[in-house]
C-alpha cells in the first residue's frame, strides 16, 4: 500500500486528496471506503445521491484538464470507480452482491438458474403454457398476464424480507444471515429471469 | 501619432477553446465570451457552415457554402452528410449507397474511402475539412489562434463513431479536449439560467442522427439518467422520400429517368428541401425544377407530406419510450421537453412529442443553434471559467466481450454513468499459450453476432505457463468522451502486460498519424503558396512603377551604367517571379528596390521643386 503523496511525499492517509499539498491520490478501490461508509447493507438513499453529486463535483476530469497528466489520470480513475460505486451501492440487490462478494461468497449466476424446490410445480405449468403460446394458443395470455403480477408480487415479499436480513447483519454482522441473504437473492434472480421470458414472450406474440 | 497605449485581455489568459457541432448537414462553431456563449460567423457573415466538401481539378479543396454551389456544377467532387459514414465499414453502408451520390473507392472495408474526383478521402478526413473551416472562422473572428476544442457527437454514437470524429479533430490540428453528446450539450445552453431541479428529456431530431436524452438537473449538475437513438434517422430520410417521389413523377411526365444524373438529382434535392422547409410554415407549396429547358412542378400539401413522412417520425418515439423506462421516470415525471436538430421545425414532428410527453416542448432557442452554445458552455467548464455546472453522461450502448459459442457477456451496461469501468481476469487454456485475445463488442443483444464488433485486444507476451496458470487482469474503462480505453496486468508478477489494438473499424493509430502529417503539409503548402501570390503581387507593383518612372525626366538623369544596373536587376526579378521560390522574389524585390533608389530619390526631389514651384506666388 502506498504511504506517501506522489506530489509532495508528504505521508498519505487513505484520503482522496493530500491533506499537505491537496492533490488528487490514487483512488482506492474498496466501495465503501470511496464513499466514506462503514460496510452496511442498509443506506439512505438520498444521502448517497448528495454525496454522489459531491465526489462528482470534487474528481471528474472537467475539473482537471488543467492539471497535471498525474492528476488527470487519477481523476479518470477515481471517477470511474465513482460511478461503480454508486451504480452499486445505490442499488440494494448489487449493493448485497457486493458485500458477499467481498465476504468471500460464491455469487456466480449458475445458481440462480436451479429451481427454487417450492416453485417446481408452478415453473412447469409455466413452461406448458409459455409453449402453447409459441403454438398459437392465444387463450393462455390471461393466464400468463396474471402470471406476471404474482411475481411482481413475489418480488416485493422478498424486498421486504431483504431489507429485514440487511438491518439484522448491520447489527451483528454474522456470516449466516448473509448466507441467508444470498439465498433469497438467488431465488428473486430466478424470479426476474422468469418474469423476463415471460414478458418477451407475450410482446412476440 | 504615438500608438494609443493598447492592453490586450485576451493575451492574460489562455487561448480560448471552441466548442464545435460538427453536424450532418451543417456545423457551427462558439465561444464562451463573459455574457454567454456565442456563434462565431464566417467571413461571409453566416453562422452556419454547410457540411459539404468538395474537391477541384487541381486538388484544391473547399468546404462550406463555396462547397455547397458546388454540389450542383461539381456533384461526382462533391460530398455532403459524410457524417453518416463516420466509424462505419462499407457493410454497413449499403442501404445509405441507394439514397446517397457516395463514390466509394475500390478496396474500402473497415474504412470507408470516398472518391472526390481523382483523390480518396475516409470520412474523418473529409470532416477535418469542415473542421479547418470552423476554425479559420473562429480564428479570424477571435483574431487568435484556436487549438483546442470539444466536438459535440450523436449520444447514439457509438465507439468506432466517436473515435472517428476524435481523428477528425486531430487530423484538422485540433486538441479535442472533449466529445460531448448533442442533447446534453442542447441541456447545458438551456440550463444556463433555468430551474435548478427537475427532470427534463431532450428529442434531437437532425440531418442524419436521432437522439433522445433524460436528465435530472440538480443544482448545476447535469446528470443524464438515460439516452437512447438512431444513428441512421433524420432530415435525410425525410428529402429522400420526397426525392424519389419527385424523380418518379418526372420519369412519368417526361418519360426520361433522372435518377442517374447527379446534377438533375442535386438540383432536385435543392428543391425538394426548399419544399419542406415551406411546408413547416405555409399548408401547401410546390417543389419546382427547370431542367434543361424543361419544367417540373408540383403541388404539395401539408396534409399529403405528413403522411409521407409518418412512418419516419414514429420511428423515433420507440426509442423515446425505451428511454423514458431505462431512465426509471414515467412521462408525468417529466418536468421539460427540449427540441433540437432543425427537423423539429416540422409541426408533425413537434405534435408528436407534444402527444407522447403531454407538453408543450421548449423552442426558445435555435434549434439549429442550441448544441453548438452547449459546446461552448462546456468548453468554459473544461477551461475553468464555468465553475458551478456539471455534466454526468452516460454510455449509450452495452459494452462486452464474446464468450465460448459466440455469446455476450456484459461488462458495462448501457446508460452506466461514464467514466464507467469493469475488471475481468483471463487465463490461457493450453500449456504454454502466449497470446490471448479478447473481442470487444458494443450492443444489448445476447449474441456477438447481432452485436457491433469494436476491436481485438491482443494481450502479448504472456509468460508460458501450464494452461490455467496465467492470470492477466484487464480493466475496460470508458472515459468521458465515451471511449473505451483498456489496460491489462499480469496479477502474479504485477507487471503491466501489453496490449495491441485493432479496432474492427475505424483507423489505426498510425494511419491517424501519417494522415495528421499529410495535413500539415498540405496547411504548409497552402501557406507556402499563399506566400509566393503576394510576394508576386508585390513585384507586380513594383514593376509597374519601375515601367512608369521609366517616362519620367528623371530616368534619363541617371548614368548609362545606373540604368544598366537597374535594367539588369528587372529581369533578375522577372525570372524570379516564375519561380516557386517566395523568398527569392522578394530578395528581387529588395534589390531593385535598392538599385533604384537613386531614381525614386530624384523623382521625388523633382515633385517636389515641381509642386513648390507651381504653388510659389509670384
Amino acid at each position: 500500500m502506498e504511504t506517501s503523496c506522489w506530489q509532495c511525499g508528504g505521508p498519505s492517509e487513505q484520503s482522496l486528496f493530500c491533506k499537505f499539498c491537496n492533490s488528487l491520490q490514487p483512488p482506492a478501490a474498496d466501495y465503501y471506503r470511496f464513499f466514506g461508509l462503514e460496510r452496511r447493507l442498509s443506506l439512505d438513499a438520498a444521502a448517497l445521491q448528495k454525496r454522489f453529486y459531491e465526489l462528482s463535483r470534487l474528481l471528474h476530469p472537467d475539473r482537471y484538464s488543467r492539471r497535471s497528466a498525474n492528476e488527470q489520470r487519477y481523476s479518470l480513475e477515481a471517477t470511474a470507480i465513482l460511478n461503480d460505486a454508486y451504480r452499486v451501492l445505490r442499488d440494494p440487490v448489487a449493493r448485497a452482491e457486493y458485500v458477499l462478494k467481498e465476504e468471500g461468497f460464491d455469487i456466480g449466476e449458475q445458481r440462480s438458474k436451479n429451481v427454487p424446490s417450492d416453485l417446481l410445480e408452478e415453473v412447469f405449468e409455466l413452461n406448458m403454457a409459455l409453449e402453447e403460446l409459441r403454438d398459437g394458443d392465444a387463450s393462455v395470455r390471461p393466464r400468463l398476464e396474471a402470471e406476471l403480477g404474482r411475481f411482481d408480487s413475489m418480488r416485493e415479499e422478498i424486498d421486504q424480507e431483504l431489507a429485514a436480513l440487511f438491518e439484522r447483519y448491520d447489527r451483528g454482522c454474522q456470516r449466516e444471515t448473509l448466507s441467508q441473504i444470498r439465498g433469497l437473492l438467488n431465488r428473486r434472480r430466478y424470479i426476474t429471469n422468469l418474469s423476463t421470458e415471460v414478458q418477451q414472450e407475450l410482446e412476440n406474440r | 501619432m504615438a500608438e494609443p497605449l493598447q492592453i490586450d485581455f485576451g493575451a492574460l489568459e489562455e487561448p480560448r477553446i471552441a466548442g464545435i457541432d460538427l453536424g450532418t448537414t451543417n456545423s457551427l462553431v462558439a465561444v464562451m465570451d463573459l455574457t454567454g456563449p456565442r456563434i462565431l460567423p464566417g467571413e461571409d457573415g453566416a453562422l452556419l457552415v454547410p457540411s459539404v466538401v468538395s474537391c477541384s481539378r487541381n486538388g484544391e479543396v473547399s468546404a462550406g457554402s463555396p462547397a455547397r454551389e458546388l454540389l450542383i456544377t461539381q456533384p461526382d467532387r462533391t460530398v455532403y452528410s459524410v457524417k453518416r459514414l463516420m466509424g462505419r465499414g462499407v457493410a454497413d453502408v449499403e442501404e445509405e449507397l441507394k439514397l446517397f451520390p457516395f463514390r466509394i473507392a475500390e478496396g474500402s472495408e473497415s474504412v470507408i474511402r470516398l472518391n472526390l474526383g481523382e483523390k480518396t478521402f475516409t470520412p474523418p478526413e473529409i470532416s477535418a475539412f469542415i473542421l479547418r473551416q470552423l476554425k479559420k472562422n473562429a480564428e479570424a473572428a477571435l483574431g487568435e489562434p484556436v487549438r483546442r476544442a470539444v466536438i459535440t457527437v450523436p449520444a447514439y454514437f457509438n465507439d468506432a463513431q466517436r473515435q472517428a470524429t476524435k481523428d477528425a479533430g486531430r487530423i484538422a490540428g485540433l486538441e479535442v479536449l472533449r466529445l460531448v453528446n448533442e442533447p446534453t450539450a442542447a441541456a447545458l445552453a438551456y440550463g444556463l439560467d433555468k430551474r435548478k431541479e427537475g427532470v427534463v428529456a431532450v428529442y434531437d431530431l437532425g440531418g442524419g442522427t436521432f437522439d433522445i436524452s433524460i436528465l435530472r438537473l440538480h443544482d448545476g449538475i447535469f446528470e443524464v439518467l438515460a439516452t437512447n437513438g438512431d444513428t441512421h434517422l433524420g432530415g435525410d430520410d425525410i428529402d429522400n422520400r420526397l426525392l424519389r417521389i419527385a424523380l418518379e413523377d418526372i420519369a412519368s411526365e417526361w418519360g426520361d429517368d433522372l435518377s442517374a444524373n447527379a446534377e438533375a438529382v442535386q438540383l432536385l434535392r435543392r428543391a425538394v428541401i426548399q419544399a419542406k422547409e415551406r411546408l413547416s410554415f405555409v399548408p401547401f407549396t410546390n417543389i419546382e425544377l427547370e431542367y434543361r429547358g424543361k419544367k417540373y412542378q408540383r403541388e404539395i400539401t401539408r396534409e399529403l407530406f405528413e403522411k409521407l413522412i409518418a412512418d419516419i417520425v414514429d420511428r423515433t418515439l420507440g426509442p423515446c419510450r425505451n428511454c423514458i423506462q431505462d431512465a426509471g421516470v414515467t412521462v408525468e415525471g417529466i418536468d421539460e421537453v427540449v427540441l433540437v436538430g432543425g427537423s423539429t421545425r416540422i409541426p408533425l414532428v413537434r405534435k408528436a412529442v407534444e402527444n407522447l410527453f403531454r407538453a408543450r416542448p421548449h423552442t426558445e432557442l435555435n434549434p439549429e443553434e442550441v448544441v453548438a452554445l452547449g459546446a461552448a458552455v462546456q468548453a468554459g467548464i473544461l477551461a475553468g471559467h464555468v465553475e458551478d455546472q456539471l455534466l454526468l453522461d452516460v454510455t449509450p450502448l452495452s459494452l462486452g466481450i464474446e464468450m465460448m459459442g459466440g455469446v455476450v457477456s456484459k461488462l458495462i451496461h448501457r446508460n452506466s454513468t461514464i467514466p464507467a469501468s469493469a475488471t475481468e481476469v483471463f487465463t490461457t487454456a493450453v500449456d504454454g499459450q502466449k497470446n490471448v485475445l479478447i473481442h470487444v463488442v458494443q450492443g444489448e443483444r445476447e449474441l456477438v453476432k447481432d452485436c457491433r464488433s469494436l476491436a481485438r485486444f491482443d494481450l502479448k507476451d504472456i509468460e508460458p505457463l501450464p494452461a490455467g496458470a496465467a492470470r492477466i487482469e484487464v480493466r475496460f474503462l470508458i472515459d468521458a468522451n465515451g471511449i473505451l480505453n483498456v489496460t491489462a496486468r499480469d496479477l502474479r508478477t504485477g507487471k503491466e502486460q501489453s496490449v495491441e489494438v485493432k479496432p474492427s473499424y475505424g483507423l489505426t493509430d498510425e494511419e491517424v498519424e501519417a494522415m495528421i502529417r499529410e495535413s500539415y503539409e498540405m496547411a504548409e503548402a497552402d501557406f507556402a503558396e499563399r506566400q509566393v501570390r503576394e510576394a508576386r503581387l508585390e513585384a507586380d507593383a513594383i514593376l509597374r512603377a519601375l515601367e512608369k518612372a521609366k517616362q519620367n525626366d528623371a530616368w534619363f538623369a541617371l548614368s548609362d551604367g545606373e540604368r544598366a544596373e537597374i535594367v539588369k536587376v528587372e529581369n533578375q526579378l522577372l525570372l524570379a517571379y516564375h519561380s516557386d521560390d517566395h523568398l527569392l522574389i522578394r530578395a528581387q524585390i529588395d534589390y531593385l528596390n535598392q538599385v533604384t533608389m537613386k531614381l525614386a530619390e530624384t523623382m521625388l526631389d523633382t515633385a517636389v521643386k515641381a509642386a513648390l514651384k507651381g504653388t510659389k506666388i509670384d
